[in-house]
């Protein structure tokens, strides 16, 4: 008897921001507005094919990305997946409308393509330069989950984990991407249906006099209805109670607000994700992320071949920064490197967490240019 | 609830028992507009359920916490974006957009004229009350030359923007003008700018004596109340009067009714014809 077999994976030629589109279509967006900019645009075009073709898929082109990021806050509200993408200027623009996002507990994918900058700075040149915008853009104290991706497979796979993410924890997730990684075509595998999950976000099950729209749960993620569906509530960017009304009242501001952190801070093993490569016994360790990491996988490769026992922690979660994983291996290494398209902003974060145990090299490039395996291994080699 | 009249009809769509006291002052024009766009989705016949009412932030941001609809308080100036978001994916809701004069025509104008250029199918109530009401009464794209304002000591020297020729231009589906002291006709308005297809926008001439009367002559509701009844006339009689006349009034009533399918309309049936369906 013959057995099922396994459908084969799809095979295909893809640019990192066509993979984008492929991730965020089988993780269940069909939502999408935003506002064409270099080098992000390709996201937004494809977007404006597919997503007419398939049920219950809109797209609308907004008149900038303010208006490109609160379509996509009222779409999700309606129930959709929504996204949008950008590059740093409009990444810059949509900051008032993460933190929105953030308090109403909106999940909503960003992809920013990031180029150089300050500015409109260098629209087709990669850099690594809105790290911490990603982090700190909005104003307000708040947490949030960024995410990077260092070849075209992670752009698909990598979208897909951000709408989980935003889905599991009602939030914005931002997923930064550089123009290198956006605009590299290779092969990518497409995942069949069964290979990766989809996780949708809890909607409630209560009579809707019960449902208070902002009430704390076992994982600190309400439950949330679409808009029309029954469950009538107030959404507001003012600091809310458990029923979604302003509130000022002491008590009622420090439980949301420390919610909002708690509701991701309790899960940091399911939303900070790293690989290791080459870490098992280690002197000299890189930390790197996006196509950056690429470099540095080459060059740990090269060092290992010339004796230097090197090894690579590659982050696929920016923030919440991966504290644990970046502790254990300063626990092995005596030295680590980091190296980035900017003057240093996840360096910063590994600084934080050595507080002075370990020696932390930079490699810092603000040209327009890639950093190049062979600058990380002569780093490594020196140290 | 057919048969409910005047304040039963509109205790039956607040949310009395969890929003109240509201904030507006004592004799401000934004609760006879919430109590027009009750009496108007009533008389429409429409569930709770089918209306979302989308606000930006001032005074008249406030109003849709206090009623018991789908209701989103978004930022100042965005309204319409999110709006044009519920819209898109959930084109069966009536989504009613309520906005201030700053909201709608300063820090939102770009939003509000690409909403009446692409003609999505929402309504915007704008709540023009001439001043910004939340922040303490600073001068707005609609006060009037020579106003004062806490930003305009001397008296306002930018020129005003009219609401009405700007959605005229910018191609709205419903342009029309009414006021708080014409609610019956003000109804009517809202009625059918959230009957029509695609964008419909009513501006409501409205009083802020707290903020705009303190500094101009109308210290009191009641006389900001007279002002309107006196300078807000309709298109007819409007016409009638010479330039001179016409300077110091503002015509009210239906300025453009057409009914060109909305976007979400047209985006829907092209979504269909490229699945295969009709
Ligand atoms: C980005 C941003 N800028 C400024 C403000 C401050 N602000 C709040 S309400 C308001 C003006 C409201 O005036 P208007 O829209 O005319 O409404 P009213 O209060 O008169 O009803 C301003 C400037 C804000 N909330 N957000
Ligand atoms: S300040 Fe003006 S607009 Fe605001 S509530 Fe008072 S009267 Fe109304």
């Amino acid at each position: 008897m013959a057995r099922p077999r396994k459908k084969k994976n799809t095979e295909i030629f893809a640019l990192g921001n066509e993979a984008v589109v492929e991730g965020a279509l089988l993780a269940g967006c069909t939502f999408y507005a935003g506002y064409p900019i270099t080098p992000s645009s390709e996201i937004m075009e494809i977007m404006a094919q597919r997503l007419p073709l398939i049920p219950n898929g809109s797209f609308i082109q907004m008149e900038d990305e303010i208006g490109g990021l609160g379509a996509v806050i009222g779409g999700s509200l309606a129930g959709r997946k929504a996204m949008t993408a950008t590059s740093g200027p409009g990444f810059s623009l949509m900051q008032e409308h993460i933190g929105y996002g953030c308090i109403t507990e909106t999940p909503l994918v960003i992809v920013n393509v990031m180029r150089g900058g300050p500015s409109t700075g260098l629209p087709t040149s990669p850099a690594q330069a809105d790290v911490q915008q990603a982090r700190w853009g909005t104003h307000g104290d708040h947490s949030i989950i960024v995410l990077s991706a260092s070849n075209v497979q992670e752009c698909l796979d990598n979208t897909i984990e951000a709408f989980n993410l935003a889905e599991k924890y009602r939030t914005p997730v931002i997923l930064l991407i550089d123009e290198i990684t956006a605009h590299t075509r290779e092969k990518i595998i497409i995942p069949n249906e069964d290979e990766f999950e989809v996780f949708n976000r809890i909607v409630p099950t209560m009579p809707p006099e019960w449902y208070k729209p902002y009430e704390e749960t076992v994982r600190g993620v309400p439950p949330m209805p679409a808009i029309g569906s029954g469950y009538r509530f107030h959404v507001t960017g003012l600091t809310h109670d458990t029923n979604g009304f302003p509130t000022s009242r002491p008590d009622e501001v420090r439980e949301l607000n420390e919610r909002l952190f708690r509701k991701i801070d309790q899960f940091l093993h399911d939303v900070q994700i790293v690989d290791e490569i080459d870490t098992d016994d280690v002197d000299v360790a890189v930390i790197a992320y996006g196509t950056v990491a690429r470099s540095a996988e080459l060059a740990v490769k090269q060092a290992r071949e010339l004796g230097v026992k090197a090894g690579l922690l590659k982050l696929s979660t920016l923030f919440p920064y991966p504290r644990k994983a970046t502790e254990k291996i300063m626990a092995k290494a005596k030295t680590i490197i980091v190296p980035e398209m900017n003057m240093g902003q996840i360096s910063r974060e590994v600084k934080r967490v050595n507080n002075g145990q370990v020696s932390v090299r930079t490699i810092n490039k603000v040209d327009g240019q890639i950093i190049t395996p062979a600058e990380i291994l002569k780093v490594i080699t020196r140290v | 609830m057919a048969d409910m009249k005047g304040t039963q009809l509109i205790h039956e769509y607040l949310r009395h028992n969890k929003k109240f006291p509201h904030v507006f002052c004592a004799g401000c024009g934004h609760g006879i507009v919430l109590g027009s766009l009750i009496r108007s989705i009533h008389g429409l016949g429409l569930s709770k359920d089918e209306v979302c009412v989308v606000a930006g932030i001032g005074c008249s941001g406030r109003l849709a916490a206090y009623v018991d609809f789908n209701t989103v308080h978004t930022t100042h100036g965005r309204a319409l974006t999110f709006a044009t978001g519920i819209k898109m994916a959930k084109p069966n809701m009536h989504v009613i957009v309520v906005m201030g004069d700053g909201d709608s025509m300063a820090i939102g104008g770009n939003h509000l004229i690409h909403a009446a250029r692409r003609n999505i199918g929402v309504t915007a109530l704008i709540l023009n009350n001439n001043i910004y009401g939340m922040t303490g009464g600073q001068c707005s794209p609609t006060t009037p030359s020579g106003a004062f304002t806490m930003t305009s000591p001397m008296g306002q020297m930018e020129q005003s923007f009219d609401c009405v020729e700007l959605m005229t231009a910018a191609k709205a589906n419903y342009v029309a003008r009414g006021s708080v002291f014409h609610v019956k006709k003000l109804d009517k308005m809202i009625m059918e700018g959230i009957s029509n297809p695609g964008f419909g926008v009513v501006e409501i001439m409205t009083p802020c004596h707290t903020q705009y009367g303190r500094k101009n002559k109308f210290k009191t509701p009641v006389d900001m109340f007279k002002n309107i009844k006196d300078t807000v006339i309709s298109i007819e009689r409007y016409n009638q009067l010479s330039e001179e006349e016409q300077a110091s009034r503002i015509p009210s009533g239906v300025f453009v009714q057409k009914d060109t399918p909305s976007l979400e309309e047209k985006f829907y049936q092209m979504a269909a014809s490229c699945q295969g369906g009709a």
